[in-house]
């Protein structure tokens, strides 16, 4: 990038106005490249129509939806404590492993009627946030606090350490495989149609958990005491401390939250998917760690932003290129949006990269 | 080994009493001799056919590659979390020139540069594996400064999911270009599929590619997958001259230069440091040490397989730099050579006879990534500074503490 605009500045009218243009509108080009692609060659293909890319947006978005509540957790953390939460992605695992067990617990199967489904979900959920909250929350106060003076990628290491010992739980748990459990919400039923577009039982429960959940979250960042106070600590640790905030407690509450949404997230992918297995909190870790640092890491929306871009990215490379080079795609577009926005889309300059 | 050097270390380590800079400078020299009397002794001392010489081969390897990253990382401070890209580079370098993979070339009479014995006569492309070193060190640099360019403008943990993409693509493209042909390629493609022939694929995915040519040197007979004695020297002479690349750069005008831009970029940068050229060189040189382990390991493993270029092992060779001490040479041989006798010695087999000698009726392997994760984050917690931190960030650590007096994280409001 540098490299390439150097010589461009050279002529210096011209080049500047490149330069102006790539910098304002090249992320928004680059962003845009797979979507008119596919959207010209549909509306001149055999389909005539752009039916597909809109299933392909709604798929995207409700799998971005999981992500983006994975990548908050990730977000949350990081603004915080400076620290990549690799242990995170197995957070969410586990989550979905509670939430599997619980079904089975509370007796939850397939032919549960509607109304005591329901009652069923809506008490799971809130077990599996807890579950996924106290774990994040216990993995901090184990393996982070002690390490708080430490040089700063000392934490990084426990954090690969927890996700290796917590990967081994699952294993132990459900075993190597992928594991096929009850399809409760029948989730791949056609709910509605418009114009050829379909809306599936999972789209609309990934959308239903997700968007309430982030709106409470971000009146409870932006609203209550301890939100305040966990934003003051991001901002500046120790004139926080100074104001009388705890910072400890903060931090803490900052892993609970993040662990809660990562369980709901949990939970919403178990529903959605139907299959589990102790591997996909590895790939849902990456993917959410990437839609973080694409939004600008620290910032709740660009988590949000980032996580649906990036479900929908996966979801048209998924169906028209090939599922197997599907993170070698979203890799490549992280690459091209760090390369035009260093920051992130949303990215605040955050305490160190200032 | 590591014993001899580990009290004048460790006394730089708590720099409470002593100061850090109390260590003579003889005494690193010193330690160096010994060091390597002690590794080359070793093969006459425990059974040279055994399973022990061969993880101690690995750990070498290993080492090699840590040093790199430790450039990377530790001298630089650019955090790398797709070093497996360098790996896989290098792997593929060896697999590719140095096996019978491009079967097809030249009629499948095959390409054979320096090579003599049966290697000669067999179809592929088979270079010495000196000349396979070269080029792999070429090819990681020149990946090496790819990877290095988009990052040049990011700084902190953007650098890491960049170079972190970086690696995970590579590692996709070795799954998946066993369906990609050469003659296919846009552009290229025709002069390539002329070449290669018709269906030769890019690589070999999964299945590996395997065999690969074992190490000759010229002059000796081919090493054998029988006799380990001649790997095993090989790969400290590599050990060797890596070590002697890292202490001659960290005291040299470039390696100043990366210590100044890992400690403030923007003094750096106004005190006429070049950055960009500066980080490009980090990335390059690190790079290159991967390649020539990865080269090294394709023919060791005798097969070059897209398994093998996993997240996971940059995050390995991340644990051995930062377990090791960051920055600190001697720590991050100390480091790789504890993480892979854990890995590949400790747990499969010495651990694995505890719960049947007990009489337990349980198999540890299912627990064994667990019992790692275990040991990184005690490890951690015990020595958060690594085994044996670097002079100038023991100092860094101790004399902070004194200024201010009580660091914000370790308050309990």
């Amino acid at each position: 990038m540098e490299a390439a605009s150097v010589p461009a500045a050279r002529p210096a009218a011209r080049g500047q106005a490149v330069r102006d243009f790539i910098s304002k509108y090249g992320l928004i080009l680059v962003l845009l490249i797979l979507p008119v692609y596919y959207a010209i060659s549909d509306l001149t293909g055999d389909e005539g129509d752009l039916s597909r890319l809109g299933n392909n947006l709604v798929d995207g978005l409700s799998n971005g939806a999981i992500w983006a509540l994975v990548a908050i957790g990730y977000t949350l953390v990081y603004g915080i404590v400076e620290l990549i939460n690799f242990a995170h992605g197995e957070v969410f695992m586990i989550g979905s492993f509670v939430a599997a067990g619980f079904f089975g617990t509370i007796g939850l199967a397939e032919d549960t009627g509607t109304a005591l489904l329901v009652v069923g979900l809506l008490v799971t959920l809130p077990v599996c946030m807890l579950a996924s909250g106290l774990l994040n929350t216990m993995i901090e106060r184990v393996g982070y606090r002690p390490l708080r003076s430490a040089p700063k990628l000392a934490p990084l290491i426990t954090a690969v350490g927890f996700s290796f010992i917590l990967q081994n739980v699952g294993l132990l748990w459900l075993g190597g495989s992928q594991e096929g459990i009850a399809d409760l919400i029948n989730s791949q039923h056609g709910l509605i149609t418009i114009a050829g577009v379909e809306v599936t039982n999972g789209d609309v429960l990934a959308l239903c958990v997700t968007i309430p959940l982030l709106l409470a979250m971000t009146a409870f960042i932006g609203g209550s005491r301890l939100g305040k106070a966990m934003r003051a600590t991001a901002q500046d640790p120790e004139a926080a401390r100074l104001m009388g905030i705890n910072v400890d407690t903060t931090i803490s509450l900052t892993f609970l939250l993040g662990g809660m949404l990562a369980g709901a997230a949990g939970i919403i992918y178990a529903l959605y998917q139907t299959t589990i297995w102790y591997f996909q909190g590895f790939t849902a870790g990456l993917i959410a760690f990437t839609a973080a640092v694409m939004g600008g890491i620290g910032n709740i929306r660009g988590a949000v932003l980032g996580g649906l871009i990036i479900g929908f990215i996966q979801q048209l490379s998924d169906n028209r290129i090939g599922s197997e080079w599907t993170p070698a795609i979203v890799f490549m577009y992280l690459i091209l949006i760090m390369t035009f926005k260093p920051s992130g889309l949303l990215g605040e300059e955050t305490r160190e990269a200032g | 080994m590591t014993e001899t050097a580990t009290p004048p270390e460790k006394a730089a380590g708590h720099a409470g009493e002593k100061k850090p800079g109390a260590v003579p400078p003889w005494a690193e020299k010193a330690f160096i001799p010994v060091f390597f009397i002690a590794f080359a002794a070793l093969p006459f001392v425990v059974d040279s056919s055994g399973g022990l010489i061969f993880d101690m081969t690995l750990a070498l390897a290993y080492v090699v590659m840590a040093l790199g990253l430790n450039i990377i990382v530790g001298f630089a401070g650019l955090l790398d979390l797709g070093y497996v890209a360098f790996f896989a580079i290098g792997a593929y370098t060896m697999g590719w020139l140095g096996s019978g993979f491009f079967s097809a070339v030249r009629n499948e009479e095959g390409l054979h540069v320096g090579v003599s014995g049966g290697v000669a006569n067999l179809p592929g492309i088979h270079f010495n594996f000196l000349l396979v070193l070269v080029v792999a060190i070429i090819f990681t640099t020149i990946a090496g400064m790819l990877i290095g360019l988009p990052t040049l403008r990011l700084r902190g943990d953007y650098i890491a999911i960049v170079t972190l993409a970086f690696g995970e693509i590579i590692g996709r493209v070795a799954v998946n270009a066993d369906e990609i042909r050469f003659s296919s390629l846009p552009i290229v493609g025709g002069p390539l599929g002329d070449f290669f022939g018709e269906e030769q694929v890019v690589t070999a995915g999964r299945q590996g590619i395997t065999p690969v040519d074992k190490i000759a040197f010229p002059g000796l007979d081919p090493f054998t997958s029988l006799e380990l004695k001649p790997w095993y020297w090989t790969a400290l002479g590599l050990v060797a001259v890596v070590l002697f690349v890292n202490f001659r750069l960290r005291d040299s005008r470039l390696g100043r230069a990366w210590i100044a831009l890992r400690e403030d970029e923007v003094a750096a940068v106004s005190m006429g440091v070049p950055a960009v050229k500066t980080k490009l060189l980090a990335y390059g040189t690190g790079a290159a040490f991967g390649g020539v382990s990865g080269a090294y390991l394709g023919s060791f493993l005798n097969t070059v397989n897209a398994d093998q270029f996993q997240f996971y092992f940059s995050i390995l060779i991340l644990g051995m730099v930062i377990l090791g001490g960051l920055g600190s040479i001697w720590g991050v041989v100390l480091g790789a050579i504890t993480l892979s006798f854990i890995n590949f010695w400790l747990i499969p087999d010495v651990l694995n006879d505890v719960p049947g000698k007990l009489g337990l009726e349980f198999d540890m392997t299912q627990i064994s990534f667990g019992i790692y994760g275990f040991l990184l984050v005690i490890m951690m917690i015990l020595r958060p500074q690594g085994l044996l931190p670097e002079r100038r960030r023991a100092e860094e650590m101790t004399h902070g503490e004194e200024v201010s007096d009580e660091t914000l994280y370790t308050a309990r409001a």
